[in-house]
């Protein structure tokens, strides 16, 4: 194509861009599978942390507080390195201590898992809060009323605490489904082809660094503009049933 | 009917309730004064169980309710209550609001709940309003749907924390003549109330509360026209 530097930079982007763009798609494949488990996770995880058993909550606190206090790449590391090594260490001690047969062969999990493993636990914390502070953002008189009718504890959050709650919690689900998709850039460093390690294996090809990392963060940016425009419309739609 | 006996209730340290004790029969009208912050909506909470006793007991048709192995649920069926601000359920439509215990509460099929409830905000004069979400309708329609609510459960009793003081005054009316029909019908009711038009008219017996002690109680009659304690002599001064 055409000569010169900027020609040769065009050409680097617009060859490797299919390539960003396998990457973009695992980044947002890990970014949904998250957010969807993290929100089942996080929902259990709120109604622990709500629940009138002081070790429940308790429980529940401590792993919020772990997931949200410590860095999703120290967490990264510990599902891909650590936990194997857990594994490695208390198998050998179960077989030469106790004559227990060898089981496992292969103790790291699959890149993908760990992938997903790591994000979900860590996006069920955050999310475990947001369903909190949206539930006890209901006003008293709801419980209430409802628990003045003869409806139970669950009944009362099932039919009409959670229902109001969760038009509220869609903004900051939001804000996190955007801040996991930029956080899954930490996964490059398991080697998971998301779309940073794309384009740091075009770096590492092309030492054309610039401008692939421009590209790279352009990407993101309309992933997460065109996101932030959608939460905004569904927000306005729910509002108007309010 | 109702039996309350030394019923206290303490918050931490704040006692509110000392020492209430009081019988309501069937179908008995029972009005509630005071002044505000006199335990008036604590003591009716406690009647179900919203608010847990700290000390006494309470009987409901010679049932222990405030006894570990009493269903609370149970109990709170049978007691309607209406709150002074309402608290309809925003996400549901009027017929929603009124359909969700009996069918959750009671398993009464859907066909049986809508009937029911049609007739019910037929009584309280809302027909066309069965589709209508709380946050279209007036504070006095939004009451009166919250009186149909409690009442599709077919409680035994009704409680009303000042029914009508969220309420705008051209709106007191309504609600008023709604509650009157149900005493006319032979409810039970205790009403928490700063309408003594409808405490004159309505109640069988008056009940006046103070620092969370009941320092006077009789017929309408009696407590408006010859008041013996002088609290409650200064308290009418203030609000008639
Ligand atoms: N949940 C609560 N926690 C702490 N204090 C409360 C609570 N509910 C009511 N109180 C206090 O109890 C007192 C009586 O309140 P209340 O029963 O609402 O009075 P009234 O209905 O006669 O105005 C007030 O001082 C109030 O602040
Ligand atoms: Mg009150």
């Amino acid at each position: 194509m055409s000569g010169g530097i900027w020609g040769d930079i065009l050409d680097v982007v617009i060859e490797s861009f299919p390539f960003f763009l396998t990457g973009a798609s695992m980044t947002i494949k890990i970014t949904v599978l998250a957010v969807t488990f993290g929100c089942i996770l996080g929902l259990f995880l709120a109604l622990l942390r709500l629940s009138k058993n002081r070790l429940i909550s308790f429980l529940a606190v401590c792993y919020i507080d772990f997931f949200r206090g410590t860095p999703l790449l120290v967490q990264i590391l510990i599902i891909a390195f650590g936990i194997p090594n857990l594994l490695e260490v208390g198998q050998s001690y179960l077989v030469k201590n106790l004559g227990m047969p060898q089981i496992l062969h292969n103790y790291a999990l699959p890149i993908f898992v760990i992938a997903v493993l790591a994000t979900t636990l860590n996006s069920g914390a955050y999310i475990a809060e947001i369903f909190r502070a949206g539930v006890q953002s209901i006003d008293r008189g709801q419980m209430e009323a409802a628990r003045s009718l003869g409806l139970t504890h669950a009944q009362a959050m099932r039919y009409i605490i959670l229902p109001q709650a969760f038009k509220r919690v869609v903004p900051p689900l939001g804000n996190e489904f955007i801040a996991m998709l930029k956080d899954t850039s930490l996964l490059s460093v398991i080697g998971l082809v998301e779309l940073t390690r794309s384009g740091q294996l075009t770096v590492g090809a092309t030492y054309k660094a610039f401008p692939v990392l421009l590209t790279i963060a352009f990407i993101y940016l309309v992933m997460t503009l065109a996101i932030s425009r959608l939460v905004d419309y569904l927000e306005r739609r729910l509002k108007t049933g309010d | 009917m109702i039996e309350v006996k030394n019923l206290h209730k303490r918050f931490n340290k704040l006692h509110v309730l000392k020492g209430i004790d009081c019988r309501v029969s069937a179908q008995e009208v029972v009005c509630v004064i005071g002044p505000s912050g006199s335990g008036k909506s604590t003591f009716l909470r406690c009647i179900n169980l919203l608010e847990e006793p700290t000390e006494g007991e309470i009987y409901i048709e010679n049932v222990k309710i405030n006894d570990p192995k009493t269903n609370i649920n149970n109990i709170r069926a049978e007691v309607g209550m209406v709150f002074q601000r309402f608290n309809l359920f925003p996400h549901k439509t009027a017929l929603e609001n009124i359909t969700l215990a009996p069918a959750k509460v009671r398993n009464v099929s859907k066909q049986e709940a809508e009937r029911d409830a049609h007739k019910l905000l037929q009584k309280v004069g809302l027909t066309d309003k069965a589709n209508v979400y709380p946050d279209q309708l007036s504070g006095g329609q939004q009451q009166r749907v919250a009186i149909a609510r409690a009442l599709a459960m077919k409680p035994k009793v009704m409680l009303f924390d000042e029914p009508t003081s969220a309420l705008d005054p051209e709106m007191v009316g309504e609600v008023l003549a709604v509650m009157k029909d149900l005493a006319r019908e032979g409810m039970t009711m205790i009403v928490v109330t700063h309408e003594m038009g409808f405490a004159r008219e309505v109640g069988d017996r008056v009940i006046f509360m103070d620092e969370g002690c009941i320092l006077e109680e009789g017929t309408p009659e009696k407590i408006f026209g010859d008041p013996h304690n002088d609290r409650l002599k200064s308290f009418l001064s203030k609000i008639l």
